[in-house]
Order: structure tokens, then sequence, then C-alpha cells
């Protein structure tokens, strides 16, 4: 199964056996979601939601507090800065104010351009300054299975930042690692593919890459092996990003520094703001923007 | 539009029992204790150093409404919520220390007197952002198919998501029945002075029966009971805040003073007698149980 079909599997089996729901605007007329929902019409656990963004958050906090652990979709992840306030405000204060738990599970999908100021890249950079909430980052089937099983087994909110790029791969995708290496990347979601891609041209070019996958971003899993790969490498690291630079990827950055005696730099989204026009676009750093950065480090 | 007869029904109280009458005006009374010793506590300086919304000339309202509402029904409150807290049966205790930022207050002192949950007890407050259990309400009555209570005042029933969620409520047919304590107030700012529009034409427009009435609370029991049938529905009541937005301070009397008027109307039905013992024994209880955190 790809990773739309393992979404759509896992949600399946959520509102048939959990009596769990799923919140979502225009559930059913595009495509359900890039077929990343079962097609149910009539469900009455699949919940169409009024084009108001910013109480429907609210909605879905409500269904979590009625036990129904809902799949809270947004479909454009730059929507989440109408709708995160439940989550962030609420849902991930409550254990800790109030001593009960908001258990939802929220799909934020990012796409990759192409549309301009309706943000729709990453921005799990918002949510990953809250205290409270998990910021998971998945693009395998495996990867999506284990964010849910963790969800399932926990009990606060747990923010899945999506891309749609992950929905057609079927494959996983493992860390790669050297004894001694040139340079570490560290890329976030559909970066992860731009990533690779670059890592086939600089391995031509005699570059010797780790790979350290970033999937848990909040809390940031997996620090210590992370560590050790920068240790090892002799220029330091880069954190890709499919979000702007000033957000989780600068804090990233800088705990590993903080820990180690390597620098990390971070490419993300260019600080200004995306047009419609291609050449107006904001798209997440390409193959070749990250190699001509690690020849830029590397004095290449 | 604003008075204390607003929407009044002729001898509406004689249509309760004098055992439902006793238990509204004891509530009210317990609010009325409560709240002027957190005002004191506020004014001594126990109270660490953060605001205290009090609820002081509201309490009829959560009174009335607590008869027809019982225990079990989940109520999404925001701050000025004491008496919701109290009239359905919060322990008072934990409330106190809740004020007092003590770990055996109801929220460990973490939500303080703007953010009071007690989950327990059927009480969910907001974050802090006004308006947010409106939303949340929503979607804990369709989540359950339970009845519940979403209670705002009249300045969160200009925050858009509190409109947009009444809007779901009604396409969904969610079981909430919508209150809002109408002081006319944020902060200092009167509602005229805020919109040109009315929360009660909002609700109806949007579908949902509504109705504007005084803060009398045998009118408030009636018409909880009669829209209770017609959910989503919403209650629009004109209310008076004695007291500051925050803290204890007073600008005069309130406009009208609705804790007068009950206990006259308690002389009407015949009970005097007991109204003035209520009233006594509720002080006695209400101040010891502050003094214990006096000595």
């Amino acid at each position: 199964m790809n990773c739309a079909e393992t979404i759509r599997e896992i949600t399946r089996e959520h509102i048939t056996k959990n009596n769990g729901v799923v919140l979502c605007q225009a559930l059913t007329a595009a495509g359900w979601v890039g077929n990343s929902v079962p097609e149910l019409p009539d469900h009455p656990n699949l919940i169409e939601l009024s084009i108001e963004d910013t109480s429907n958050g609210g909605l879905a906090v409500g269904y979590a507090l009625a036990g129904r652990r809902p799949i809270y979709i947004c479909r454009y992840q730059g929507f989440m800065w109408k709708n995160a306030s439940f989550f962030t405000n609420y849902a991930a204060k409550a254990k800790e104010m109030w001593g009960y738990s908001v258990p939802v599970f929220i799909r934020a999908i990012s796409m990759e351009g192409g549309i301009g100021p309706v943000a729709s890249n990453s921005h799990h950079g918002i949510i990953t300054r809250m205290p409270g909430i998990k910021v998971y980052a998945p693009m395998t089937p495996a990867e999506y299975t284990t964010g849910w099983n963790y969800f399932m087994e926990q009990d606060g909110p747990f923010y899945c930042s999506e891309h749609r790029r992950s929905f057609k791969i079927d494959y996983e995708m493992p860390d790669i690692v050297h004894p001694q290496a040139d340079i570490t990347l560290f890329p976030i979601s559909a970066a992860r593919l731009e990533t690779l891609e670059a890592v086939k041209q600089l391995e031509q070019a005699g570059v010797v890459c780790n790979v350290s996958h970033l999937v848990w971003l909040k809390p940031f899993a997996g620090f210590e092996k992370a560590l050790e790969l920068l240790e090892n490498s002799s220029f330091g690291g880069i954190i890709v990003d499919t979000d702007y630079e000033n957000g989780v990827s600068k804090c990233i950055a800088h705990d590993l520094m903080m820990q180690s005696s390597k620098k990390v730099r971070v490419l993300g989204l260019e600080e200004r703001t995306a047009g419609f026009a291609p050449h107006l676009d904001n798209l997440p750093p390409s193959p070749q923007k990250i190699v001509e950065t690690v020849k830029k480090i590397m004095k290449k | 539009m604003r008075s204390a007869h607003l929407g009044a029904i002729p001898k509406i109280s004689q249509t309760f029992t004098e055992y439902e009458s006793l238990e509204i005006f004891e509530k009210i009374c317990l609010c009325r204790s409560f709240e002027r010793n957190a005002a004191k506590a506020y004014d001594e300086k126990l109270v660490p150093g953060f605001p205290v919304y009090l609820s002081l000339g509201q309490e009829a309202i959560s009174a009335g409404l607590s008869l027809i509402f019982h225990e079990s029904i989940k109520r999404f409150v925001q701050h000025r919520c004491h008496d919701i807290y109290i009239c359905w049966d919060g322990d008072i205790k934990a409330l106190r220390d809740e004020l007092l930022g003590l770990p055996s207050g109801c929220s460990k002192g973490m939500g303080g007197s703007a953010s009071i949950h007690s989950p327990e007890t059927g009480l969910f407050g907001h974050d802090g952002l006004l308006g947010t259990q409106i939303p949340i309400a929503v979607g804990y009555a369709l989540g359950t198919n339970q009845i519940t209570l979403a209670v705002m005042g009249d300045a969160a029933a200009e925050e858009g998501y509190v409109l947009g969620a009444m809007g779901e409520a009604v396409t969904k047919k969610a079981p909430v029945f919508f209150v809002c304590y109408d002081n006319n107030l944020s902060l200092l700012t009167e509602i005229k002075v805020r919109r040109s529009w009315s929360i009660v034409d909002e609700a109806k427009a949007k579908g949902m029966p509504a109705v504007d009435i005084t803060n009398d609370p045998w009118l408030v029991a009636h018409y909880a009971k009669a829209l209770s049938k017609q959910l989503p529905a919403f209650l629009n009541i004109r209310t008076c805040r004695e007291l500051w937005h925050a803290g204890s301070g007073c600008d005069g009397p309130p406009e009208w003073n609705r804790y007068e008027l009950v206990k006259k109307e308690m002389a009407v039905l015949g009970l005097e007698k007991e109204a003035n013992k209520i009233e006594k024994e509720t002080e006695n209880f209400v101040d010891s149980i502050w003094n214990e955190r006096r000595n």
C-alpha cells in the first residue's frame, strides 16, 4: 500500500471499529482528500464541516472531550494559521492546566507551491513552539502507521504534518549512515525527496553524505543518533525543511549545535511571500540548491 | 431595552413549588456570600496577584438554570463563572483554594479565576481566549448527542468562531442550549458602542429559537425548560455586573438589584421567614469556609 492507502485504511478502521470521527471541509468534493479517506458516503462518522476555519478546531476539541478521538483534516496546511488556536491553546494545555486529555489527530496537509499566497507549504513551525503537542512529519506508510499507533496509545493532541507528495510513496526511506561523512543532511517532510536526489549528485562529485530523516519534530526524537552522525561529519550538517527557516528547523539546529562541536545550517523556504506566477513561487530547497549549499560549505 | 422586567411573565414565580423557590434562593445566597468573601480576600491580598472575575449580580441566572439542568449536564463556560460552578454543586473549598492559587484548588491553581475547570462535576472553562468554549460545547454535543450548556457573555458573542459554531449547531441539529449572560459590558464598553446588531437576531437568523429576557430566576428557569425541548436554542439574559470587570471595585449601584427583587418576590410567595433564615445560614457557612484560610 502507498501512504494514501495506508491513511485510508487506518481511517476506515477508526470510524468503523473505534467509533472515531473524521472532520473535514469539502471532504467528498475533492477526491476524498487525495484518496486518503474511505469513500463511505453518508457514513455518520465522516463529518463535513462548514467553511468556517476559526471554529472548526473547537468542534474537534469538543468531539475529543466526547471520547471520539477525532481526525481533523486541514486540507491546506497554511489554513492552520486560522485553525490552530484550539489545538495549541486549549488541547495542548488541557492536561497540564486542568488535568484532562484532548486526544485529537490533526492531519495538516502541505502541497508544493503553485497556489501563491494560499500558503500551501508546511507550517509545522507555528505548532512546535507550543508546549503539550506532538508534531510528526511522516512520508512513508510505516512512518504513518507508527505515528497513528502512537496517537492511539497516548492522550494528547497530535499534529501530523503531512505532505501530498507522500501519498503515492509505497516504500520506506531508511537513514544513510557512513562511518565518516563529509556532511549530514537532516531533511524534513517532502524535502527528504529533494535531499535524496541531491545526495546522488553529491556522491557523483565525491561528497560523502549522511542522511538522517527527521520525522519526529516535537519532541525531537533520535537526538543522540543525530549528534553521533553530526560529530562524524567533517563539515557539520544542514536541516532541510519545507517550512520557513525561522521555525522548527532553526530550533533543532540550535539544539544540535549546543550539544556538539559542529555547525548546523538551515535550508527552507525563502524569507519572502510566494506569488502565483511560477517565477514568483517559493518552494522548498531544490536538489540543486542543496548541492550548491553543500559545495559552498565544503568550499568545493 | 435593558430592564429588570424585560420579557417578564406575571406571577411566573407562582408556577414553581416552594421547594424550588427556596432552592433558587439558597443558591443565590451561596453565590453572593462566596463572591463577597472572594472580594474581601482580594482586598486583603490573599489572592496571589492575578485578576478575579466576580459574578456578583449575575447569580440569579445560574440559580434559575440549575433548577432545570441538573448535575449531569456538561457546562462549557468562560471567566466570571464562579456562580455556575457553585450552582451545580461544585466544591466551594476547591473553588476558594483555586482563587488562592493552592494545589488543592479545582485546577490546582493553574486556572485561577479566569479558567475554572472541574470536569468531574461537568464544568469545562475556557482557555483564556474569549468564547472558545462555545465551539467546543457544540463539538461535545455532537459527539455525545447529550444536551449541553454553552455559556457566553455578550462580548464573547461577538467572536467570529462563536457565531460560526452557532451556525454549525443549527446545521447539524446539535442539542446545545446557548445562554448569554448579557451584562452589556466588555470591560466598560457598552454593546451599543461595539456593535449595531443583536445576538438574539443573529441566533434567529441562523434558524434557532431565541428569546431575550431579564435575569429573574423564575423566568430564566421557565424559558430554560421551554427552550430545552427545541434545541439548539438561544437565551439572552440581561443582567447587571455589580463589580468591576476584574477585581473588587465598584462604580456604584447596579441598574437594578436582582437580589432585592428576588427577596421581595420570596415575601410575595410567603417565604420571607425561610428566606431570611437561608440568607443568614449560608452567610455563616461560607464565611466559616473562607475563614479557614485566614487563620
